[in-house]
């Protein structure tokens, strides 16, 4: 067996290719890691726990979540209600818990704001979330980590107009919608970046900016120092104090968010599951018609002197 | 009866065919008595599996269009309604897109082949030709294809792509107009994307496919040892080393496509994106005429040409290519076998390139590189002057050769997937003039170094 395969292909090649390989793949490896460098990296996103788009009842939980506290505003008008059935809930159950009044069924999600108060209000359209778990994937993460960390990233700024801001998405048009959840939570930012009076070049002359902004007020206050030892560079870092007044505990929020990031994932790719449990039987039949493919080939071959 | 019956051989039903339609010899002329040479590698898998993917495409594109709505206000909502709405329509769409990658994966496997084993080289380089035209055809389909789904990949990849067409000296401007049929992509470019991506040129990809294999038949395959096996007949005018197609090769391809749709459903099933290369992730989001993306790529599969084409600004033209074509120049006037006719028009041909950098702005030469790397493929008959065909048989250096020139169509393309950069753009600078070089001096090295004896039959172990 291990000689016909190693017939199939041929050899010569790959002993050919075998002796240029590690200086092939050293040299290919080592440009892509120069790009890379020169290309920089992006923000870190904490990781969403994946098994929960597994979990029916967290999935339900997030359809709940997300028809009690976005609908309002953010439309899925890709996804019709009844697909929910996917989720392990009956048609009467989704018409009697998460379809508003007014629509039916087998209706998409649309949203019940209207475009000109969403304008005068947010001052846009808030976007629609159909397929936001796929669009916001990057190299930094999936689009569902995106997610998870975003929700879980607000707090409080007096100088926003909504009274929010947040790590993920900074400056974003959206107030903290899960407040009453959470709780709010304040900041302490550090920003280093050469001082005011610095000459170009001039590497010692660093200023080290502390904001923090309080949890409840959302008022901020500076201190800007002058940085004297070690090597500092330049960027800024942002830490969430912990939230006040929530009904939740951080670890419960985190939980309600994974569930509602689990149920946008599944309405950016309904038939993800689906075509997952298929692929597997796919694959097995595949694996097997190739085996009895290679034995008809090495039946016919046999003639061949 | 007008016309006495033919000597055909055959009786009955099938008999009555032979007498009206050559049934029976083109099965023999193509299949069953087409003699192809018996040590076929790995390598001669992928001319079938393109076939392959041609006829996946074609039906999974007829379903798609049923579905589809070519109108840019209904597109993107469309290609998501087949999605979630048509039953099987995201196995349909997923096997498209899919299929588009891999259509190029396997183009590509299929043409290093040839550079491998001299595929193009007389009496092959019809072949070679048509090959190379539909490797064209193959990326204007990819590329009006990819405007489709309505994304913003699709729409600014496409503004970028046409714009590209305005930097041609005096009727750019008008021409990119006239292709768009608007002053920005827009809904009359979307129609026409469409009419070509659904019937314009697939009929040309299968005219020209087809032609591939007629000449492909007429000369016969080349293998890897570069041996022509007509060359060796026994009395009944068979050649010793080939074997019917039918069956000893179909049933050999049965094998290749099992394990190639293992792979490819393996994708479809479990990594339609493919990490954002396949599907890319911001084409997810509507095309907005208002919102530029940060970053605008094409898909994998074109990366490298968009490297080239990213390669070239006023300081490369500067320090890269004009050093580059002068000693282009030197070399050709320093070769003995050079014909004094072909070394006037290489002078002449840089003489108003080195011109032509003076007056016309980088864009423009960006958009000439681009097109000439992939135009050059048609030239390798040509400049291709090794004493043997196959990589087997010539210097051991060749393949080093080889293999770098593959390494730099690689970091091309990588560096083409990245944001630009000034390091990504210096590397990419360098592959351009490596990539070049690899053609544009191939007439001389091809034939240097020390060639292995070729053996008169073709080298094959019975199993």
């Amino acid at each position: 067996m291990t000689h016909s395969i190693s017939r199939i292909v041929s050899r010569r090649f790959f002993r050919g290719v075998s002796r240029v390989a590690p200086a092939l793949i050293a040299a290919t490896l080592g440009l892509f890691a120069l790009s890379a460098q020169a290309s920089g990296g992006g923000a870190t996103l904490d990781h969403f726990p994946t098994e929960k788009l597994k979990d029916l009842p967290s999935l339900q939980n997030g359809a709940k979540i997300f028809t009690n506290y976005c609908l309002n505003c953010h439309g899925l008008s890709l996804m019709r209600y009844n697909r929910m059935t996917d989720l392990g809930l009956t048609e009467a159950q989704i018409r009697d818990n998460l379809v508003p009044t007014g629509a039916k069924v087998g209706d998409t999600m649309k949203v019940s704001m209207s475009a000109k108060d969403a304008k005068e209000w947010f001052g846009a359209m808030p976007p629609d979330l159909s397929v936001t778990a796929r669009s916001r994937a990057s190299h930094d993460g999936s689009g569902s980590d995106w997610l998870y960390t975003y929700l879980r990233g607000f707090y409080r700024d007096s100088s926003r107009a909504t009274g929010w801001n947040n790590t993920v998405y900074p400056n974003v048009g959206m107030p903290h919608v899960l407040w009453e959840l959470q709780g709010s939570r304040g900041a302490s930012i550090e920003e280093v970046k050469a001082a005011a009076d610095a000459k170009p070049g001039d590497h010692a002359a660093m200023s080290r900016t502390l904001i923090a902004i309080d949890a409840v007020t959302g008022q901020r206050t500076e201190k800007v120092e002058e940085i004297h030892e070690g090597h500092p560079h330049e960027g800024s870092s942002i830490t969430l104090t912990p939230a006040v007044g929530g009904k939740l505990t951080q670890a419960q929020f985190d939980g309600q968010i994974a569930d509602l990031v689990a149920y946008l994932t599944y309405v950016a790719d309904p038939s993800a599951q689906t075509r997952n449990r298929l692929g597997t039987g796919v694959l097995l039949f595949l694996s097997l018609f190739s085996v009895l493919a290679w034995w008809l080939n090495r039946e016919y071959w046999k003639d061949i002197k | 009866m007008a016309t006495a019956d033919k000597n055909i051989g055959t009786s009955g039903v099938l008999g009555w065919v032979d007498q009206r339609f050559p049934l029976t010899s083109t099965w023999k002329a193509h299949l069953s008595e087409y003699y192809a040479p018996k040590n076929f590698n790995f390598w001669y898998f992928f001319g079938g599996l393109a076939t392959l993917i041609l006829v996946l495409q074609i039906v999974t594109g007829i379903f798609l269009t049923m579905h589809y709505k070519a109108d840019s206000a209904k597109a993107f909502e469309s290609v998501e309604y087949i999605m979630r709405d048509v039953p099987w329509g995201w196995l349909i769409r997923y096997m498209h897109s899919t299929g588009a990658s891999a259509f190029f994966i396997v183009i590509y496997m299929h043409m290093f082949r040839g550079l491998l084993y001299g595929s193009y080289r007389k009496p092959r380089e019809l072949i070679w030709i048509f090959g190379c035209l539909i490797f064209l055809v193959l990326m204007a389909e990819a590329f009006f294809g990819y405007l489709l789904p309505w994304g913003q990949m699709s729409y600014w990849g496409a503004q970028v792509i046409v714009n590209l067409f305005s930097a041609i000296p005096f009727i750019g401007p008008e021409l990119s107009l006239w292709i768009r049929g608007d002053y920005v992509v827009g809904d009359a470019t979307l129609n026409r994307f469409f009419a070509f991506h659904v019937i314009a040129i697939p009929l040309v990809l299968l005219g020209l496919v087809t032609a591939h294999i007629i000449a492909l038949h007429e000369v016969g395959s080349n293998n890897p040892d570069g041996v022509e096996i007509k060359a060796k007949k026994n009395a009944a005018g068979i050649p010793l080393d080939g074997i019917p197609f039918h069956p000893y090769y179909t049933v050999h391809d049965i094998m290749g496509v099992s394990v190639f749709l293992l792979a490819f459903s393996a994708v479809i099933f479990f990594a339609p994106e493919m990490g954002g290369y396949f599907l890319e992730y911001n084409n997810f989001v509507p095309a907005d005429p208002l919102k530029t993306p940060a970053h605008i790529a094409p898909v994998w599969y074109f990366t490298p040409y968009y490297s080239i084409l990213r390669a070239i600004t006023s300081d490369f033209i500067l320090w890269g290519l004009t050093p580059f074509l002068l000693v282009f120049l030197a070399v050709v006037w320093m070769s003995r076998g050079t014909k004094s006719l072909s070394k006037l028009i290489a002078t002449l041909a840089v003489g108003a390139m080195l011109v032509g950098f003076l007056v016309l702005d980088a864009k423009f030469w960006g958009v000439v590189a681009m097109g000439a790397s992939v135009m050059i493929f048609f030239a390798m008959p040509w400049i291709d002057n090794s004493k043997v065909k196959s990589i087997r048989y010539r210097p051991t250096w060749h393949k080093y050769i080889y293999a770098a020139f593959v390494i730099v169509f690689l970091v091309l393309g990588y560096t083409g997937v990245q944001p630009p950069s000034p390091v990504g753009q210096v590397i990419a600078q360098i592959g351009t003039l490596l990539y070049f070089a690899f053609f544009l001096f191939m007439p001389w090295w091809s034939e240097m170094g020390e060639f292995k004896p070729v053996p008169d039959r073709v080298t094959f172990a019975a199993h």
